[in-house]
């Protein structure tokens, strides 16, 4: 098996492509349908999945990770804790990282330091997060797997993965004033399903994806995950380049999809008629245009997660809420989505613009999106969140309301103290 | 573990782990019985009072979708469900189950056709589902050997184990 034939191989998915190079032992081409057993070069975790895992490690016998470099430790989920027994679990993950020697970060979103310091296009990671599917904005095959799962891998370095299906989703046209990558990953969930992608690699294409900037397409990757897809990825390009010399990393190896490869399904969003949208409660695939649901009345309006949390997303709320507040009795919750980018937003006057709005400032954490602290709503409150999840009882009591939406279709809300469509403030 | 049999409770599509289990469980506690008496919470707050060792669960499509939490198979686990039979499962719920030794079987058609209390009969190894109470029979997908033998060991963990003894000698 020659790599370079590999690569170039125009009857070849991205997927099978990445899992034919990626195999521990490289004896055959791997297409969609078959299992592969692959090496896995950044195997990462949170602190929702790390603690079960480290537990699950020690039972299977485990005393060294195979590879120190490669596992990566994340507090993101309750960061500070909330609780002395959340604290505990935080205190497990700080032991075994100091023990194995791993990198421990702390108060960053676990996708956005893959993104920042980790990602690079032809890397295989892994993470026991089902959002790892965002950083195939970088180019990388990424999934997302469970606990016990990730303690197999801390041991031994390699994991199972049936090769994926394909869908590509082609996006062109332009983009209109108040529609961002946000509204394209909603509509696409809205095509096709909650179920639309599971166990199914996503392509994503066409004019409009070439010219979105690396954090639009980990949107369009994170949200990707929504409707169950196995990896999703944006291939390597001028801006993947461009990306990564101002981080100052290179490419592990290149991978693009074949032009004749087979694909399963192909899906066409013409952006030139997109409007803003929202997933309304309680499913990620209720997606509307924001006008069908304008003017319902909101409690809460968070800005924030892996999915909308990064500094193009502060900047855009920023845009909406200069010099307007926030309506009275409504709590606008920003938590950018790493250390980095609250720096650079605090550095840039973004921070202070939207705290003269009224907005709360809180550290970076998964915090409110996953219904931990720093915003749960109660009873029967309706928020509206630029995060990934608006399942039953997601962002706290069983009767809360979650709507998803775009960084500037929830400003345009919290100004408004009813969902509101952002086109009305640009 | 090859024959399994159980009452049946029934469940819709898009069952997520948000609702199989919260994330303000899940992230205090690593012991599945605490993380048992939420299961299903979300949308039967009665069920893990009313959950019998041994019953199985019958879903719709896409069981388990959201987020990656091994929690949630976990706590239908330490319930004392047998084994799940759904439509279709979310891929990262389907490998976590597997994982941890909790059968998951993928059978068209079945939701539809099956009610809640029914009693059904699971031959793993053959793959196949009866509904005893309906006189109905089902096949199920197929499960590739290495589920198959991770799932005989009762999960990755004893898999692994096993494994590392026999290259170890």
């Amino acid at each position: 098996m020659n790599l370079t034939e590999i690569i170039h191989d125009e009857s070849l998915t991205f997927a099978e492509k990445m899992l034919t190079i990626k195999q521990i032992e490289q004896k055959e081409v791997k297409r969609s349908g078959d299992i592969a057993i692959v090496s896995v070069d950044l195997a990462a975790g949170q602190d929702g999945t790390s603690p079960l895992a480290i537990k699950v490690f020690r039972e299977m016998g485990g005393t060294k990770v195979w590879d120190p470099s490669k596992v990566l430790l994340v507090i993101d989920h309750t960061y500070p804790s909330g609780s002395s027994q959340i604290s505990d679990l935080h205190k497990l993950m700080r032991v075994f990282a100091q023990e194995q020697g791993v990198k421990l970060v702390e108060g960053s979103i676990i996708h956005q330091i893959i993104l920042e310091d980790y990602a690079a296009p032809g890397m295989l990671i892994v993470g026991a997060d089902s959002h790892t599917t965002t950083h195939g904005a970088l180019g990388a095959f990424t999934t997302g797997i469970g606990s016990t799962e990730l303690a197999a891998v801390w041991l031994e370095g390699k994991i199972w993965l049936k090769v994926p299906s394909t869908i590509r989703v082609y996006v062109d046209g332009d983009l209109p004033k108040g529609v961002y990558a946000k509204d394209i990953a909603l509509s696409f969930i809205g095509q096709v399903g909650a179920d639309g992608a599971n166990y199914k690699s996503v392509e994503w294409k066409g004019d409009v994806v070439s010219k979105l900037s690396i954090a639009s397409r980990a949107t369009l990757c994170n949200m990707s995950m929504e409707a169950g897809a196995k990896n999703a990825v944006v291939e390597y390009d001028a801006i993947t380049e461009s990306y990564l010399k101002e981080v100052n990393r290179s490419p592990m190896i290149i991978v693009k999809s074949g032009r004749k490869a087979e694909i399963e399904d192909e899906i066409h969003i013409e952006c030139s008629k997109l409007e803003p949208m929202v997933a309304a409660p309680s499913r990620v695939d209720n997606v509307k245009a924001v006008t069908e649901v304008e003017g319902t009345p909101i409690d809460q309006a968070f800005i924030g997660s892996c999915t909308n949390g990064r500094l193009e997303d502060l900047i855009e709320a920023a845009k909406i809420l200069r010099g307007r507040k926030v309506k009275e009795h409504v709590r606008l919750i920003i938590t950018p989505a790493s250390r980095k980018v609250y720096y650079e937003a605090l550095k840039l006057g973004i921070l202070e613009i939207l705290f003269e709005a009224g907005a709360v400032i809180t550290n970076p954490t998964c915090g409110a999106c996953v219904g931990t602290h720093l915003g749960i709503l109660g009873e029967g409150e309706v928020a509206i969140a630029s995060s990934n999840r608006n399942f039953v009882g997601r962002m706290g009591h069983p009767t809360s309301k979650v709507y998803l939406a775009s960084p500037a279709t929830v400003a345009a809300s919290a100004i408004k103290g009813v969902i509101t469509d952002p086109r009305d403030f640009l | 573990m090859s024959i399994i049999k159980g009452r049946v409770w029934k469940f819709g599509d898009n069952i997520d782990t948000d609702v199989i289990i919260p994330f303000k469980y899940k992230a205090r506690t690593l012991d599945p019985k605490e993380l048992a008496q939420h299961v299903m919470e979300g949308i039967d707050p009665d069920f893990a009072r009313k959950v019998k060792p041994g019953d199985i669960i019958v879903a719709g499509k896409n069981f388990g979708c959201g987020s990656s939490r091994e929690q949630a198979p976990l706590a239908i686990k330490a319930a004392g469900i047998a084994a799940i039979v759904a439509e279709s499962f979310a891929r990262i719920f389907f490998r976590n189950a597997i994982n941890i030794g909790l059968p998951v079987l993928e059978v068209k058609g079945i939701s539809e056709k099956t009610d809640e209390g029914d009693l059904l009969e699971i031959d793993l190894l053959q793959g196949t589902v009866k509904n005893l109470t309906k006189n109905m029979a089902f096949k199920a997908a197929p499960l590739p050997d290495m589920i198959m033998e991770i799932l005989k060991e009762g999960g990755l963990v004893n898999y692994l184990k096993k494994r590392r003894r026999i290259e170890g000698q």
